[in-house]
């Protein structure tokens, strides 16, 4: 067979590919980020603040305990994980005025106006022998909680979810829905012998 | 039949090359966007667990680590009672060093920034999730102590509540 003159390849298009396979990557690659759920410590002790026992109204507490077992009990209730979202959320926003739910005080809050600020505090107890996967789990349905709230808030007074509000109407929200988890020593049952 | 005709000897024509620049820099923008400088390699098994209402960190820089899991081989230091080992940087801390060790890693860390962003600076809690709470309560202890307040509780993305 003679040799015969292959045609030129016609490369112009090769660039549009390796951007369409770019863009496609670019796209479809998550990218590693960092994520999980911010939390704040309390500052340190100090040892003049250490006699002070702030008293709490009983009816302003929701007692959260989860024990070894990873069984969560609500104000002595044994309760599921997926039930405690609605418990924490009724507790936050006492929509009847319940006299067993936490208190409200109107506070006057920029860009909302008055707004009964519930008083509730939502304490957290756990076992050393508590596994982190549930304990995260009970942390990520107190502020599945507490991010409902504030959406229906920001609903109400911006018309917006709270994610889509610029930063001051965020933080009035903030304000209005105030996180409050206090953690308290962690129990030990394999001390103890008996959960206290 | 004109389009199979015959014509006599041929060279071979040269290869565009102008495309290849396209290709290598694909794959440089590729490789640049999915690489994470991690600055430390994994010695503890490290399975984040599973959450909904998780919030992505503003600024990678402004991130330390610290990891908590079964180990992956069995000659790193273990917590006693030898099944959890803490990782910072880019080794296992012994038991009896962990307060000292916690202590210096959040100075160093610390000073490795700037002061307007030192109080910006997130402490992110890596932890396997069958590690028990005991481990985090103490690491959480020391961070308190050393007036490292902001963690983070790292986790994965749920879609639908369980």
């Amino acid at each position: 067979m003679a040799k015969r003159k292959t045609p030129g390849l016609n490369t112009g298009s090769m660039s549009d590919i390796s951007f369409l396979l770019l863009t496609f990557f670019l796209l479809t690659s998550s990218i590693n980020t960092e994520q999980g759920i911010p939390r704040k410590l309390p500052p340190p002790k100090t040892e003049d603040a250490q006699d002070k026992t702030v008293d709490i109204n009983k009816r302003n507490v929701l007692n959260v305990l989860v024990n070894f077992r990873d069984e969560i009990s609500v104000n002595g209730e044994v309760m599921m994980v997926s039930e405690l979202k609605d418990k924490a959320k009724e507790f936050f926003a006492n929509p009847n005025n319940d006299p067993n739910l936490p208190e409200k005080v109107s506070k006057p809050i920029d860009g909302i106006g008055d707004f009964a600020v519930s008083k509730g505090v939502v304490s957290l107890t756990n076992d050393q022998g508590t596994s982190y996967d549930m304990y995260v789990q009970v942390q990520n349905e107190l502020q599945r909680a507490v991010n409902e709230l504030r959406d229906e808030t920001s609903l109400q007074y911006f018309g917006k979810k709270y994610n889509a509000l610029d930063s001051a109407a965020q933080r009035a929200v903030t304000q209005a829905i105030p996180m409050s988890i206090s953690e308290a020593p962690p129990m030990d049952y394999s001390k103890t012998g008996a959960a206290n | 039949m004109s389009r199979f005709k015959k014509t006599g000897e041929k060279e071979t024509p040269e290869l565009n090359m102008g495309s290849m620049s396209d290709i290598i820099f694909m794959f440089l923008f590729f490789f640049m966007v999915i690489t994470t400088m991690r600055e430390a390699t994994l010695k503890v098994h490290f399975n984040p667990p599973k959450a909904t209402e998780i919030q992505k960190l503003e600024k990678k820089s402004l991130v330390a680590n610290i990891y908590v899991g079964a180990p992956i081989s069995k000659n790193e230091n273990t917590l006693p009672p030898g099944e959890v080992s803490v990782q910072l940087n880019d080794q296992t801390i012994k038991a009896e060093e962990l307060v000292a060790d916690v202590r210096d890693f959040i100075g160093t860390e610390k000073e490795s920034r700037d002061a307007i962003d030192r109080d910006k600076l997130t402490f992110s809690l890596k932890v396997d999730k069958e590690v028990q709470m005991r481990y985090v309560n103490t690491i959480k202890q020391e961070l308190r102590k050393n007036n490292a307040l902001k963690i983070n509780y790292a986790a994965g993305k749920r879609e639908t509540a369980k």
